[in-house]
């Protein structure tokens, strides 16, 4: 059976509510953080800790703000709802004009990752996109770039268009849910992000277990952490601080572990240049 | 045969058959109806899951969200329901019969033709595509399982497709069965504890029954005396019966005792003519030859010793003769005199030497006042025979009891020893001459009481268990 996506802290003050005690000033402003499937944003432990500890660090209120999907939040953000977002690197190459690259995640050493073609592990042939023509896929949003970018430009590069070369498909708002459609055999192939999935795999080992990746793309920029452009200068230059040090202390260290990240750097723009040159060659710029 | 049965079993049976047959037709209902309601449950409860998600799925198939399709197929619904019934296999066909999404995707693949998925999905394609804005239930399509069939519509009531429930029937079964187990627990239990009891209560009604049965075998193979059968308590036809049956063994004792008297006393006066007809045949020669030797012994003259030697022992040995051919031939004297006080207390002191020389304890009870018209001798003999054998009877310091007692019109004589007592064989022979019962003496004592009672028209019983022998006559008193 699939999980149904955590929504309970969709309200900034019910995650409130689960957090330690406040330690700040009442004039202590809080800072609201929206979250996309970029990472397993269904662990509501997880979630908790991380929220206390960043209230910790940040010495206010955090709140975790979590949406449907990618555009909701990307939307929050524009509309200066939200004072930082985990949003994904399409939707931040897009409105990178308003909204400012706070810290990229590192995995594997490098603030980078790919997406992954992803089929039934019963599937022992299909070793590209390309070899799913005519049956059902499942891409996870049409603001992520792993699971709707990427394999947008594999077909292009092949000369196809998703609409045509499959029989159907479908979007399931979040990477999860299409290694779970592709499990389940509600779809024959899938795209998804892969830190999620090696990430699902060391959690969740009979979920990938019965999925086989057919295809690994090339690196493309790590979905990072952006603020909204009139974040005031103080607050943006104190979150970056504290996500930039917790692979410093054992706090965070242990949070970054269950991330399965190793840690969050000030990365330049230019990780995201392979995003912008899809984004170009589909004409979505 | 039912017939050769014996009650002792058959009415336990039947009581116990009777109760298995009750709990078994009220087990029998239980179950049907345990089994309507689950069927009628399933069915109920499909129903409304059906058009639940008909609802839920409609906007999805309306904007073709497939996932979220999925979602509200799969969400877990009512988990006790889910418990109880089982997860269906859900499957969304669209209005043109390809299978739009299905919780079971391997089984049922998105955008394939319900029709092309199997036979038994053939014949429900063909059912599900008729347009119906009611839902279908199908019972018969496969015996294994119960499908349901609800319709999704649009707002203005077009048929956007239709959502099909199968749920399997195993567990509909293991309901069922497990339904059948508990029933069959209770009813264990039920006759567990009933069936012992009823076989109690049958072998309780049964009880007076066979034990009156047994009674009445008894009386074809023994004496009634020595039949017993205790009478149910109450007024039901078995106590009556018994009662019935206990007055009619009353009247067999009561005639079986008196035939044994009369055959007694018959068998007694037999013995007694026979007796007396010989005594007399002996002693009328007896009187002549005894005159003769007296005659001889008179007359004779210097005859030789051995011949007075001779006559003397011919003497004794007839008068022996004489004295117990006498004691036979007993005839009561009635022209004797009336009996008084006087003639008892006689006895009293005849009897002394012998009940001080065995130390025995004697009760004597004299209550004769005024003179009785009664043969003194013969009373007094009476007496002293009875008083003689109850202290031969008794031990040392035995105890003897004579009490007699005059009424209105008879005396009664009663004697009483505490002695070892008579076996039954020497109470059936104890009135005859030279019976064995004697420890000394010819044995006529008892013989001659006898015939001096009967003369007397009186009656003689006699009483025995061990430490207590009683004789009793009692003699009537002329008017």
């Amino acid at each position: 059976m699939l999980r149904r996506s955590f929504l309970g802290c969709s309200l900034a003050s019910a995650c409130a509510v689960l957090a330690p005690r406040p330690t700040w000033g009442q004039d202590a402003r809080s800072i609201s953080i929206g979250t996309t499937p970029v990472f397993l944003d269904d662990d509501v432990a997880f979630l908790r800790d991380w929220q206390g500890y960043l209230q910790r660090e940040l010495r206010r209120p955090v709140a975790f703000v979590q949406r449907r999907s990618y555009r909701e939040v990307s939307e929050l953000l524009l509309a200066e709802k939200l004072d930082a977002a985990w949003i994904c690197g399409f939707p931040y190459v897009r409105y990178r004009e308003r909204m400012r690259l706070l810290a990229v995640p590192t995995w594997e050493g490098e603030p980078l990752y790919r997406s992954y073609v992803i089929v039934p592990s019963s599937d022992q042939t299909t070793q590209s996109i390309g070899d799913l023509g005519g049956k059902i896929y499942a891409f996870s949003d049409p603001d992520s770039n792993s699971g709707w970018l990427v394999p947008n430009s594999l077909l292009f590069r092949l000369g196809k268009d998703a609409a045509s070369f499959f029989l159907k498909s479908f979007f399931t708002w979040g990477h999860r849910r299409v290694v779970d459609a592709v499990a389940v055999g509600l779809a024959q192939g899938g795209s998804v992000d892969g830190y999620v999935w090696e990430t699902l795999k060391i959690h969740h080992p009979e979920v990938t277990g019965q999925t086989r990746v057919a295809h690994r793309s090339a690196k493309y920029g790590f979905p990072p952490f952006v603020t909204r452009s009139q974040l005031p200068a103080n607050d943006f230059r104190q979150l970056q601080e504290v996500l930039v040090g917790m692979r410093t202390n054992q706090a965070g260290q242990e949070l970054l572990r269950k991330l399965n990240l190793d840690g969050f750097q000030v990365a330049p723009e230019s990780v995201f240049n392979g995003i912008a040159e899809n984004m170009r060659m589909l004409h979505l710029s | 045969m039912l017939s050769n049965i014996s009650y002792r079993y058959k009415i336990p049976a039947s009581l116990s058959l009777v109760i298995v047959v009750t709990a078994l037709a009220v087990a029998g209902p239980l179950i049907s109806g345990a089994n309507e309601t689950t069927k009628r449950d399933l069915v109920d409860h499909a129903l409304s899951l059906g058009k639940t998600l008909a609802g839920a799925v409609q906007p999805a198939l309306l904007h073709d969200d497939m996932w979220q399709a999925y979602e509200i197929i799969t969400t877990p619904y009512d988990r006790a329901l889910q418990q109880r019934l089982g997860q269906p296999t859900i499957v969304v066909v669209d209005a043109q019969g390809a299978i739009y999404v299905a919780s079971d995707p391997k089984r049922f693949p998105a955008t394939r033709q319900l029709a092309s998925v199997g036979p038994m999905s053939a014949k429900l394609a063909e059912i599900v595509t008729r347009p119906s804005d009611a839902p279908v239930v199908l019972e018969d399509l496969d015996p294994k399982l119960s499908i349901m069939a609800v319709p999704v519509l649009a707002t203005d009531n077009t048929q956007l497709g239709t959502v099909i429930l199968e749920y399997s029937r195993d567990l509909y079964s293991q309901r069922l069965l497990e339904t059948i187990r508990k029933v069959a627990a209770s009813t264990a239990i039920t006759l567990a504890i009933l069936v012992p009891l009823g076989w109690l209560w049958g072998k309780q009604i049964a009880s007076p029954l066979l034990r009156l049965s047994s009674a009445i075998r008894q009386v074809a193979q023994a004496p009634a005396a020595t039949v017993a059968f205790k009478a149910p308590v109450g007024k039901d036809e078995i106590a009556e019966l018994g009662a019935t049956f206990n007055s009619m063994v009353d009247g067999l004792k009561e005639r079986e005792a008196l035939k044994e008297e009369v055959l007694a006393s018959e068998r007694l006066a037999a013995i007694g003519r026979l007796t007396a007809g010989i005594a007399h045949e002996i002693n009328n020669p007896l009187g002549g030859m005894l005159n003769a030797i007296s005659t001889y012994k008179r007359q004779r003259g210097d005859a030789p010793s051995f011949v007075d030697r001779t006559m003397s022992l011919l003497e004794r040995g007839l008068t022996q003769i004489r004295g117990t051919v006498a004691a036979l031939l007993v005839e009561a004297r009635l022209e004797s005199r009336a009996l008084t006080s006087h003639d008892i207390e006689d006895v009293h002191t005849l009897l002394l030497p012998n009940v001080q020389g065995k130390h025995i304890r004697l009760d004597w009870q004299n209550s004769v006042t005024e003179p009785i018209p009664l043969p003194s001798t013969e009373v007094r003999q009476i007496l002293l025979n009875l008083l003689l054998n109850a202290v031969e009877a008794v031990d040392e310091r035995g105890r003897v009891v004579s009490a007699v007692t005059p009424s209105e019109t008879e005396l009664e004589v009663r004697v009483e020893n505490d002695g070892v007592g008579l076996n039954d064989n020497q109470l059936q022979h104890l009135f005859e001459p030279f019976a064995e019962s004697r420890r000394k003496g010819k044995g006529l004592g008892l013989w001659m009481t006898y015939q001096l009672a009967t003369q007397l028209r009186g009656r003689i019983e006699a009483q025995s268990k061990p430490g207590q022998t009683v004789f009793t006559v009692k003699l009537p008193i002329a008017a």
